[in-house]
């Protein structure tokens, strides 16, 4: 691989640039951090099938996005999720083209049901480890079925004796083959993108945008497990198991985010918030609910030295007031639906802002109008640093002139020093 | 009196009490229409009218609904004739073609059926086709279209524009979907959000 002088400074001059906006300093100019999803795929004229099915090929795709768009952060093929491995689980909240869905050029989509039942919170209060293991697990991959057989808790003294023998079951060894197979193809993955994470580096001069990911506690439970509809029944019908478990699941949380940022030796930790948007809860509910274990989480992560980029996904006019309770000069919020003057008010001290251009706006307005958008993100919002451009939502379809014209104007028009 | 009971035990979302206020009512002689119109119905107009004003949020009208769901289930399988007679008129929900999230269209339809109106529901990735056999089979007076995804918002316009000729009222709604975006594909009203959609098809069925 090429080593590249001046990709070697162009990765320097983003990454300094990324870290001075958090630290709400004042860094040359705004840094660009578009979080493209299937955007360089679309651009560079692959459909999203062909990039879920053969992984080179979605590289070769993201290396013209590279080649033409120079973002402070950028993010390998790591979201082209590998179709044919995830096959091999019979993912049942997941569909994708090629898995469900029809047309190639779809993006995939998530299938929300209830994979814990409101009647389960004693059990999962119990052993989340065997809860998850027996049973969402089991809900959640059609192939891994026979993990339900397994219950490794009650093993201890001769209780092995009960415990063991069910590995001699057909549905278990079946599901241990599943995921031999499964971790052997993932690892291959994992190479490849470890690959494009040195190419980024050294021939494109892009810093990697992500360590790890995260979910916020309420959502842990929310999106995979409870569902939207039954986990905001749940704030009126059982407000003490769901607190209980929220509380239950933090720690867990915590562990993973800190966890996968010591795997891939990279501090930003990206945390997609769902369920705690305006249109769902009150404030009082969100600052029992929501707030206080993601509060939690933030804090924790930022003590073991991370950085959370927290995207707020939906509308959040009326969580500002919450979201300066964090350590100052260490968290982003990026953010959909939001006043961004009144964010930067609120927040500007504590927190650096990025996000807010509008996807609709970029799939079908014109260059002109998300100029104009931008400029006003910027002269709002850059000045004294703690600012970064991003797109509302991750973006797949957009105009590329489009694209390029927010390119354009944060490189020209966001300038703090020559 | 027993129709107030009904009322405020689906105001509290209290299932329970809803179901055996209902059963009460019913042992009483009260007419089925009757407990659905000044039981049921005019307790879910009081929710939307809290929500509306923010005095009560989401979890609030979704046990509500819950409630009246339950008390429906008594009461709906003794109504004479159409089910219908009890129904404002009657709405076709879908999310459109190429997209599978129905988590905002069913809470809109949850919203819908509070407020009285029969729902149709397409499910998710709907064609045009299937809104306009929809709308032929059923004479909706609203059809409700939703899109999460930016690529499937195409998927309305094609959609409004097989549905033009049958003269049914459209409106639209999901995350990246703005008002100038129904207004360009033509549709008839763009709602934010589950409550906004119930006003928007009162006010498309001129209901006030």
């Amino acid at each position: 691989m090429s080593m590249n002088a001046d990709a070697k400074q162009q990765y320097q001059a983003s990454l300094n640039r990324v870290l001075d906006a958090i630290k709400l300093k004042e860094p040359d100019r705004v840094p660009l951090i578009p979080v493209v999803e299937a955007f360089p795929y679309y651009y560079a004229g692959l459909t999203i099938q062909e990039g879920m099915y053969d992984y080179h090929k979605a590289g070769a795709a993201l290396d013209k996005f590279y080649a033409d768009f120079h973002p402070d952060l950028g993010w390998d093929p790591v979201l082209m999720y590998p179709g044919k491995i995830m096959e091999l689980l019979d993912m049942k909240w997941f569909q994708w083209p090629g898995r469900g869905i029809e047309d190639p050029n779809s993006m995939y989509q998530y299938i929300e049901k209830e994979y814990m039942t409101e009647d389960e919170y004693d059990e999962l209060l119990l052993d989340p480890t065997h809860f998850i293991q027996s049973k969402w697990i089991p809900r959640s991959f059609g192939a891994l079925d026979g993990l339900k057989y397994l219950a490794l808790r009650d093993s201890i003294w001769f209780g092995f004796f009960n415990t063991f023998p069910v590995f001699g079951r057909k549905e278990v060894q079946d599901s241990l083959q599943t995921l031999l197979k499964f971790a052997e193809e993932m690892n291959k993955w994992y190479t490849f993108l470890g690959e494009y994470d040195k190419k980024m580096e050294n021939e494109f001069g892009v810093p990697l945008a992500y360590g790890a990911w995260g979910y916020a506690p309420f959502d842990w439970l929310g999106d995979t497990m409870r569902g939207t509809v039954p986990i905001l029944r749940d704030i009126r019908e059982r407000p003490d198991k769901l607190l209980a478990a929220i509380e239950r699941f933090t720690p867990i949380a915590v562990e993973a985010s800190i966890n996968g940022a010591k795997a891939s030796g990279r501090p930003f930790v990206w945390v997609w918030l769902h369920k705690g948007v305006d249109q769902l809860m009150s404030k009082e509910q969100f600052g029992k609910f929501y707030w206080p274990s993601l509060r939690q989480y933030i804090q924790e992560l930022v003590d073991a030295g991370l950085t959370p980029f927290i995207y707020v996904e939906g509308s959040y006019h009326k969580r500002l007031e919450f979201l300066r309770e964090v350590p100052k000069g260490k968290v982003v919020y990026d953010f959909e639906d939001i006043d961004m003057f009144e964010a930067k008010k609120v927040l500007g001290d504590v927190a650096c802002i990025a996000g807010n251009v509008p996807n609709a706006l970029l799939s079908y307005g014109t260059p002109a109008e998300v100029e104009e958008y931008c400029k006003k993100l910027i002269d709002v919002c850059a000045p004294g640093g703690g600012f970064m451009m991003d797109t509302a939502a991750m973006v797949d379809d957009a105009k590329p002139e489009n694209m390029q014209a927010m390119f354009k104007v944060t490189r020209e028009y966001g300038v703090y020093r020559r | 009196m027993i129709l107030d009971e009904i009322k405020e035990a689906l105001i509290e979302g209290n299932k329970e009490k809803v179901k055996s206020c209902v059963r009460q009512a019913l042992d009483a002689g009260l007419a089925p229409s009757a407990i659905i119109n000044d039981g049921l119905i005019s307790g879910m107009q009081v929710i939307g009218v809290r929500f509306r004003n923010e005095e009560i949020f989401m979890p609030e009208v979704l046990v509500a609904a819950n409630a009246m769901q339950a008390g429906m289930n008594i009461v709906k399988p003794l109504l004479i004739g159409d089910v219908e007679i009890a129904s404002k008129g009657t709405v076709v929900m879908g999310t459109v073609k190429g997209d599978l999230h129905d988590i905002g269209k069913n809470l809109v339809i949850i919203m819908l059926q509070g407020s009285g109106f029969n729902v149709i529901d397409l499910g998710v990735d709907a064609a045009a086709e299937k809104f306009v056999e929809a709308v032929k089979q059923h004479r909706p007076q609203v059809v409700g279209l939703s899109a999460l995804l930016t690529t499937t918002m195409a998927q309305m316009k094609r959609t409004v524009e097989a549905l033009k000729q049958s003269g049914v009222k459209v409106m639209i709604g999901g995350a990246p979907i703005t008002k100038k975006f129904a207004d360009d594909i033509g549709a008839d009203g763009y709602a934010p959000d589950a409550v906004t959609a119930v006003d928007l098809t009162r006010e498309l069925l001129g209901l006030g």
